[in-house]
């Protein structure tokens, strides 16, 4: 009982000190983060956004109006800039490789932009749909944000990108690829992407397939995720476009480790091509496993540019040579890039390590561009982002000149400029990833 | 527990009506079943050698499943309690040996004496998961002994978790992939070896605990507490030693299980335990909680009808991606069993038949 009284008192104590270091920590962050149009301010009708490529501090300069929000940034206050992608699991070398494009960006900033720091924030979304809800509505509650770059798979996106929407920010993903995320019906005012759709992908595999390997009979193997399904279905339809049959279109789920049943029944139709666009470790599974059911040991296998990186050939050894992968061109990519992988190499030790990191290079420096655009700069130095503005800013990306190409986004959010190849495994070397385990061979 | 209402059902004369209602939705599951497999099996998709293939596949994962089912339903036996980390237990054996067995391998020791490198794996890992079984008994349930029965269970969730992010701190979080031992590689006949050596270390393990379980007075102490845990106390048995043992020897099994499934799968990650763990958890109630023969049987009924399932229920009927319903076939099944026969496919054992 006594001890119990004394336990309760101590809880007690400490909540109050807890109560207390709230109190003082509260003044700290300065007010007014993303200020709504103040009504104690209805000025001139000059307010509107007065976009300064080059912001010259002028006298009159007030602070603009906008539908969703002002974000205000003080002198010595950062531009907040945030990722979001899955840098955990077995997906992590495809966030993490993007990662990287995001930190040299802003290197060849300089770290600044208009006057300001860039500091980089950031989130673990984990390549699921609640791992996208997670990290969407943690950086939906920072106010101090200014766009995301992000997410990296697309399911994520899917329900990432309405929370997004709601909280008045605004992301460009570098490696979403499902048509769905930038379909008219179902596309969200705050999401842009640089990374190619998969109608175009889906093609290109197809195209591959039947016209370069002449194979006509494939199966397709899904894990019931945005991307992986859409993938799937785009090519499944475009190899009957191209005369090809599909004779099984199966599914996993993305925590299945034994796919032998699901190998076998996909044996008992005899496909020559089993094309299985999903991530790691799944896929690998599959790759594994496909050459021990009788029935199989002469198909050719076939993924995508989810698991276009070095894990899948670590996982899955001697298993993986002769794998096609499909993913974006990174082979017809001018010096720009060659000198961006020469940056990379020196700061992580390692060739690139996934298929997306122009990509997130791109989209910071599209964001940043649009930043440029909108942003005014008072006299005392505070610098005003208008949101709405710099979402139109980025809708009106015309021929930026980015490492993948020639940007231009349209209405629905599609920005990239897709090229897209098919790689083949040719060693199970990955200390030299990509030059020395992939090869480009079409187109 | 699901199991705790058999008395009810069966000396209850009148039906009422919720019974009813289970007993219709459990009939037509199984007509569904019935009707798919017999519409399956007429056309005839699959060959003879493709169903016994699905068997095989069943049984390699099912003897994994049944491997660590033991250390649930032992515990249960003991302590009626579900130990919820001990698919972390599985996971902490096999992530810890992926270091040894790289390392083995990089020295080439592995390729020059693979079996003497296999049996150290698996001691080495059943050590590891041993430790780890021992203290999260010892700092996680023991001081809670006298507790209400969900105090346990839920220090059994935080164990888990503390463990999987303990060792995704430690060893990151990508997924590791383990060497192959080359004298593994290959077929038998129709089996893989690995599958092979997979069936082997099940028996050969499930052999020794029951010996131990049979033969020893610390497994006589074990049954003696199973039994009935204060009488067991007041004839001099330790009664906390033969909680220790216990722990002890279902993480042992779960370290062993740990490098049986790096065998198969070849590779392993800080997540792996997760669903091992609940499959093996529904294998153990599936048997019959506490019924160790049950747990074995559980398991091995639990991996087959997951591979065979999909498979032979739904191809009849033409459902596309039937593959991606078989944890929804696999718990089917469980519910079937528990409304059907609620106290597993053996029934409940090992303990007497007090129930709170």
């Amino acid at each position: 009982m006594q001890r119990s009284a004394r336990l309760f008192t101590m809880l007690l104590l400490s909540l109050v000190f807890v109560l207390a270091a709230c109190q003082q920590a509260e003044p700290t962050p300065t007010p007014a983060p993303a200020a709504q149009p103040s009504p104690t301010q209805p000025a001139a009708p000059a307010a509107s956004p007065t976009p300064a490529a080059q912001p010259t501090p002028q006298a009159q300069v007030t602070k603009p109006t906008d539908p969703i929000g002002v974000l205000e940034i003080k002198p010595g206050e950062p531009i907040v800039l945030a990722w979001m992608l899955t840098v955990s699991g077995g997906t992590a070398q495809l966030g993490e490789d993007s990662k990287r494009g995001i930190e040299i960006a802003i290197d060849d900033l300089g770290g600044q932009l208009l006057g300001h720091k860039i500091e980089l924030v950031g989130e673990d979304s984990g390549c699921n749909p609640e791992g996208g809800q997670a990290a969407a509505t943690r950086l939906a509650a920072n106010p101090r944000i200014v766009a995301i770059v992000g997410s990296s798979c697309s399911s994520e996106a899917r329900v990432g990108a309405p929370i997004i929407d709601q909280a008045g920010l605004v992301m460009v993903s570098p490696s979403n690829t499902a048509p769905d995320l930038t379909d008219p019906a179902k596309h969200v005012n705050a999401y842009l992407r640089v990374a190619h759709n998969d109608k175009v992908q889906g093609r290109v595999a197809a195209e591959f397939v039947v016209n370069k390997l002449g194979l006509k009979k494939v199966a397709t193997i899904h894990d019931g995720s945005l991307y992986a399904e859409q993938l799937a279905n785009v090519f499944a339809e475009n190899v009957k476009k191209l005369g090809g049959t599909v004779v099984a279109q199966e599914a996993v789920s993305p925590d299945d480790t034994d796919m032998r049943p699901v190998l076998t029944r996909i044996a008992t139709q005899q496909p020559e091509l089993i094309y299985y666009p999903i991530f790691n470790p799944a896929g690998s599974f599959i790759t594994i496993q496909a050459k021990e059911i009788s029935g199989l040991e002469n198909v050719k296998l076939m993924s995508a540019d989810g698991l276009l990186e070095p894990q899948t050939v670590q996982n899955a050894g001697q298993a993986s040579v002769g794998l096609y992968l499909s993913g974006p061109d990174l082979t017809v990519l001018g010096p720009k890039y060659q000198e961006f992988v020469q940056k990379y190499q020196q700061k992580y030790g390692t060739k690139p390590v996934a298929g997306f990191h122009a990509h997130a290079y791109d989209a910071t420096m599209m964001i940043v561009e649009a930043i440029k655009k909108v942003a005014v700069q008072a006299p005392d130095g505070t610098l005003y982002i208008p949101r709405k503005a710099l979402r139109d800013a980025l809708y009106e990306t015309k021929n930026f000149q980015g490492l993948t190409g020639n940007l231009t986004c349209d209405p629905n959010g599609d920005c990239a400029d897709p090229k897209i190849a098919v790689y083949e495994v040719f060693s199970t070397d990955t200390g030299n990833w990509s030059d020395s385990a992939i090869r480009k061979i079409y187109p | 527990m699901a199991i705790a209402t058999p008395r009810s059902f069966l000396s209850g004369r009148r039906l009422e009506a919720s019974q009813l209602i289970v007993w219709t939705i459990g009939a037509v599951l199984l007509g569904i079943v019935f009707v798919g497999s017999v519409l399956t099996l007429r056309a005839g998709q699959y060959t003879a050698a493709q169903w016994r293939d699905f068997i095989v596949f069943g049984i390699a994962q099912g003897s994994i499943y049944a491997l660590i089912a033991l250390g649930y339903t032992m515990v249960y036996g003991v302590l009626r309690m579900i130990n919820f980390a001990h698919g972390e237990v599985f996971m902490s054996g096999a992530m810890t040996t992926f270091f040894v067995a790289d390392y083995l391998n990089r020295s080439g020791f592995l390729k020059a004496h693979p079996w003497i490198s296999l049996i150290a794996l698996l001691l080495f890992s059943g050590l590891v998961s041993m430790t780890i079984a021992v203290l999260v008994e010892r700092i996680a349930y023991r001081p809670l002994r006298g507790a209400p029965r969900l105090v346990p269970l839920i220090t059994a969730v935080g164990a888990s978790f503390f463990l999987q992010y303990t060792f995704r701190g430690l060893f990151g979080s990508g997924v590791r992939a383990y060497p192959a031992i080359p004298v593994l590689q290959g077929k038998l006949w129709v089996f893989q070896k690995t599958q092979i050596a997979v069936f082997v270390g099940v028996a050969i393990t499930l052999l020794l605990l029951l010996l131990f379980l049979q033969r020893t007075r610390a497994g006589l102490a074990i049954r003696a507490v199973a039994e009935d845990r204060e009488a067991a106390a007041l004839m001099g048995v330790d009664v906390d030693r033969a909680i220790v043992t216990t722990f002890a020897v279902g993480g042992f099994m779960a370290g062993i299980a740990g490098v049986l499934y790096a065998l198969v799968f070849i590779q392993v990650q800080f997540f792996m335990g997760f669903l091992p763990g609940i499959k093996a958890f529904t294998a153990a109630v599936l048997g019959g909680i506490g019924n160790l023969p049950g747990a074995a049987i559980g398991g091995l009924v639990l991996g087959v009808i997951e591979s065979v399932g999909p498979s032979l229920f739904f191809d009849g009927y033409g459902i596309r991606a039937a593959h991606q319903l078989k944890d929804v076939i696999a718990f089917t099944i469980l519910v079937l069993i528990l409304i059907f026969r609620p106290t597993g496919i053996l029934g409940e054992r090992l303990g007497g038949e007090e129930r709170v």
